[in-house]
């Protein structure tokens, strides 16, 4: 068996596992799928009642502009935070379930691995972010006729990968602290959050919080799909907003395999691998 | 060449330090001291961080098609030095070579040719043995086609009945999960198989048929396989050679009935590898920490 077809095929294990344990967990999936679209919902109807919330006469707030605004903030971050978390689970389940010895013990490249992980995860995360998109436009009655969807499919596609270079990333947290490195993860996603202009333009941040956007490839996705979906931006237009994240992707996700290299040779040293978290 | 040849092999593992309160209420022992596992403690230079000397200089070499022993309490070094050998940990000092081929410089070679079971059968709970299965043998390039057939085959042989292979791992017991354990390892047809404590908690009969398996691989596939146990019935009946190890140290090497000839017999009675462990140690190989699990 020629060593390409060996690692096509391992990489497909993981694809496999992660729909094999959605089938096993299938109740956690529709609660967390209910938790996500409420969770959506929430933060749309904070569009609808600004004009009461400001006092100011329902004429003067451009409430739909405002609703699909923050609609399609919580539709990329859904989107791309699933794919991080999906990322971190490379050892998060492994430590959970103890298994990570057999997986790292195997004849693997990483960057099988990791393939195999980022299938799963950019699928996943498209059909999560999917049912809520359909479920939230119904719900707000949203027009979407002039919005530019493949755009914005695009754009959420090119910025998935800088999010899988995050993800490999941190998943060095769990593979180093077995017991507390999972809610470490949280760290890169709040500050990610914090800055990129999920809920509100960037430009209402304090002048260092912009400057640490600017490095974000959230910034840039949001910005890039608000342009797609809200202003119906053509395809050839989003262009300023997908290299650089194309380029992010570029340095992040060999920087993320490197990392997990020199964490994975650290934890065989210093016997991380052991203990169950 | 031998399937595995390890040279003067030296693994020590760093422990955090206890909090400060606990240093000045308890100061440690320059003498170093022994942790609850048995294993040997010594405190780092200028107060470093505590250093257990988990395998201390290891030497031997295992020939093609051999079954090796290791025998050793809890805390002797046994599962270091598989994991050692198994490429989940780096050694401080030495070299491991299994099949020619250097543990620390070419691993994707040695992980390749080798297979693992550990004393904890870890899977995912909510999957079932086949599911588990499947991910464990696409891991080594097998299709999903054949790893079906042969996980039947190996399963059945173990004596886990059909149906049991599509309920969840959690709703077995630990016995049929350890039985998975060893299924997942002969999925990919290792020319080593590294077996720690397979039949620890089993019962006789799975016991009986684990042992059956380890002795076909070796008749009808020569597959090399190192054995770690607590059991020395297991020990004699299955091994060549054992390695009896103590506190990290390899403290005799030899066939079964070369180790008894090491102790004087007692009244006429042949001594036991209890007693040669008794004799080289000073001290029993079970204690009653470990029959409870501790």
């Amino acid at each position: 068996m020629t060593s390409a077809i060996y690692q096509i095929r391992a990489s497909y294990a993981f694809v496999e596992r992660n729909l094999n344990l959605i089938k096993r967990y299938w109740s956690w999936e529709i609660v967390w799928l209910v938790y996500s679209i409420a969770d959506s919902l929430a933060v749309g109807f904070i569009g609808v009642g600004m004009g009461v919330i400001s006092g100011q006469p329902t004429t003067a707030v451009d409430t739909r502009y405002l609703v699909l605004y923050l609609l399609i903030g919580t539709l990329v971050w859904r989107f791309l935070s699933s794919i991080f978390y999906w990322m971190t689970n490379l050892i998060n389940i492994e430590r959970w379930e103890g298994t990570i010895e057999y997986t790292l013990m195997a004849p693997i490249r990483r960057l099988t691995h990791m393939s195999g992980q980022t299938i799963f995860a950019v699928t996943y995360s498209l059909l999560f972010t999917g049912v809520i998109l359909i479920v939230t436009t119904l719900m707000f009655n949203l027009n979407l006729s002039h919005a530019n969807l493949a755009g914005g499919t695009l754009i959420l596609m090119a910025g998935s990968f800088s999010f899988v270079g995050i993800g490999i990333m941190a998943s060095v947290l769990p593979l180093l602290f077995p017991e507390r490195g999972e809610q470490m993860t949280h760290v890169f996603i709040a500050l990610l959050l914090l800055v990129s202009g999920v809920y509100y333009p960037v430009n209402v941040l304090p002048e260092a919080l912009q400057k640490i956007a600017v490095v974000s490839p959230a910034t840039y996705v949001l910005t890039g799909a608000r342009h797609a979906l809200l202003d119906g931006y053509p395809t050839g237009k989003l262009w300023p907003y997908i290299w650089p994240v194309l380029l992010m992707g570029i340095v992040l996700i060999p920087a993320g395999l490197w990392i997990f290299k020199r964490a994975e040779i650290y934890a065989k040293r210093a016997g991380k691998l052991h203990r169950n978290g | 060449m031998d399937a595995i040849v390890a040279s003067d092999v030296y693994k020590i593992f760093r422990r955090p330090r206890d909090p400060i309160w606990r240093r000045l209420i308890k100061p440690a022992s320059p003498n170093g001291n022994h942790n609850h596992n048995g294993q040997h403690a010594h405190v780092g230079k200028n107060g470093s961080k505590p250093v257990v000397v988990a395998v201390d200089h290891v030497s031997f070499s295992v020939a093609q098609g051999e079954i090796f022993g290791v025998l050793g309490p809890n805390g002797g070094g046994k599962s270091t030095l598989i994991r050692l050998i198994a490429t989940l940990l780096l050694p401080d000092q030495g070299k491991i070579d299994v099949f020619g081929y250097d543990v620390v410089r070419q691993p994707m070679q040695v992980q390749r040719a080798i297979n693992r079971v550990s004393v904890e059968a870890s899977f995912f709970k909510k999957l079932s043995p086949m599911e588990n299965l499947l991910y464990g043998a696409r891991l080594y390039g097998l299709t999903g086609s054949e790893t079906r057939k042969k996980v039947t085959e190996i399963l059945t042989r173990l004596g886990l009945e059909r149906r049991s292979m599509f309920n969840p791992m959690e709703e077995m017991s630990r016995g049929m999960q350890q039985k998975v354990a060893i299924a997942r390892a002969l999925l990919s047809r290792p020319r080593l198989l590294l077996l720690d404590e397979p039949t620890t908690g089993l019962d006789p009969r799975s016991k009986r048929d684990v042992q059956a398996v380890i002795t076909e691989l070796r008749r009808d596939h020569g597959t090399t396989i190192l054995l770690t146990t607590h059991d020395m019935i297991e020990a004699e009946t299955l091994c060549d050679r054992i390695a009896i190890m103590d506190k990290g140290r390899v403290v005799a090497l030899d066939t079964p009935a070369g180790l008894r000839k090491l102790v004087p017999s007692n009244n006429g009675l042949s001594p036991s590898l209890e007693d040669v462990f008794l004799e080289l140690t000073g001290r029993a190989l079970v204690t009653e920490e470990d029959e409870n699990g501790g």
